[in-house]
């Protein structure tokens, strides 16, 4: 068994109205900045113990399935690396 | 034969629901979710609140308690069950009904009362209505925007199962009538049968009569 982290990045699906991004465009943007356009994600770092990196990937990608994101709004990408 | 009121933790509106259908002469009970349904209830209650901090998405935790599978199994067998406002989302997170609530177009918390048109009468929710009829109640949330796929929003046209849609106090729908953004001003949709049912707006905050209207009556009337 290998000690791994895996990255989960959960985002909103292009389209989806992402109000708290929005908010956050504009205050940067009273700030004085300019900008074309904000996304935000949530960032998962889950720290597991795998055979290999494949079922790393793999435990993570289920657990994206299952709670950490919500497929109807979230697309989502795993990355696995040794910790 | 007794309706089950669920409770989560951080469920806050299961006390306002019992009282609402008690005052309706209707039997309820709370329920602690790791105490499992009682045998046959005649109905279930996702109660509104903010079911463990409403953390990671709001709903997200409270679906994947272990009482919902047997919640799931009772929508199956023809049982009663309507999702309130958390309840809603609990219900939308735990693949009761169709689509999502997520943040709404304010990104603000909103507690105010709005008009809802009736989509579908011939549920027990709207057994009292006609399509178009039009009733007030609060809405009380901060993620109720709902949102679905155009393919998902024309399945649920197609086979009727909108339930409520935001309007102003003629029925109108509009974009200035839609307190949260939602996708084609949905406020409340069906599962795959009529007896399954969630809504942001909170109905068992409009049936007692001495805090406000009582139009929301007529939708907990739908357990009896």
């Amino acid at each position: 068994m290998t000690a791994y982290t895996a990255t989960v990045t959960v985002r909103l699906k292009r389209g989806v109205l992402d109000p708290e991004a929005e908010t956050t465009r504009n205050a940067l943007e009273r700030l004085g900045f300019e900008l074309e356009g904000l996304r935000s994600a949530d960032r998962f770092e889950v720290d597991l113990e795998a055979d290999d990196a494949e079922a790393a990937a793999e435990r993570a990608t289920e657990m994206a399935e299952r709670l950490l994101a919500n497929p109807t709004i979230h697309d989502y990408e795993v990355e696995v690396a040794e910790a | 034969m007794t309706v089950a009121i669920i409770r989560f933790g951080g469920s806050n509106c299961d006390r306002d629901t019992l009282r609402a259908l008690s005052h309706l002469g209707i039997d309820a009970e709370i329920v602690w979710h790791e105490d499992g349904l009682p045998e046959d209830p005649s109905g279930i209650v996702l109660p509104g609140g903010f079911s463990y901090g409403d953390y990671l998405r709001a709903g997200a935790m409270a679906a994947r308690a272990p009482i919902m599978e047997d919640v799931r199994g009772a929508a199956d067998d023809g049982t009663p069950i309507l999702g309130i406002c958390n309840g809603a989302q609990i219900g939308s997170e735990g693949g009761l009904t169709p689509g999502a609530f997520t943040t709404n177009r304010s990104a603000r918390f909103q507690c105010e009362p709005v008009f809802l048109r009736v989509e579908n009468a011939d549920t027990p929710w709207t057994a009292a209505f006609d399509v178009g009829d039009v009733i007030e109640v609060p809405i009380a949330h901060g993620e109720g925007r709902f949102e679905i796929d155009a393919d998902g929003l024309s399945t649920l046209q197609e086979n009727d199962r909108i339930l409520f849609r935001y309007c102003d106090a003629d029925g109108e729908i509009s974009e200035a009538a839609n307190p949260n953004g939602s996708t084609d001003s949905v406020a409340g949709v069906l599962g795959t049968d009529a007896h399954v049912a969630v809504m942001m707006p909170h109905p068992e905050r409009a049936t007692l009569p001495d805090i406000g209207g009582t139009d929301g009556a007529p939708v907990l009337e739908g357990f009896r």
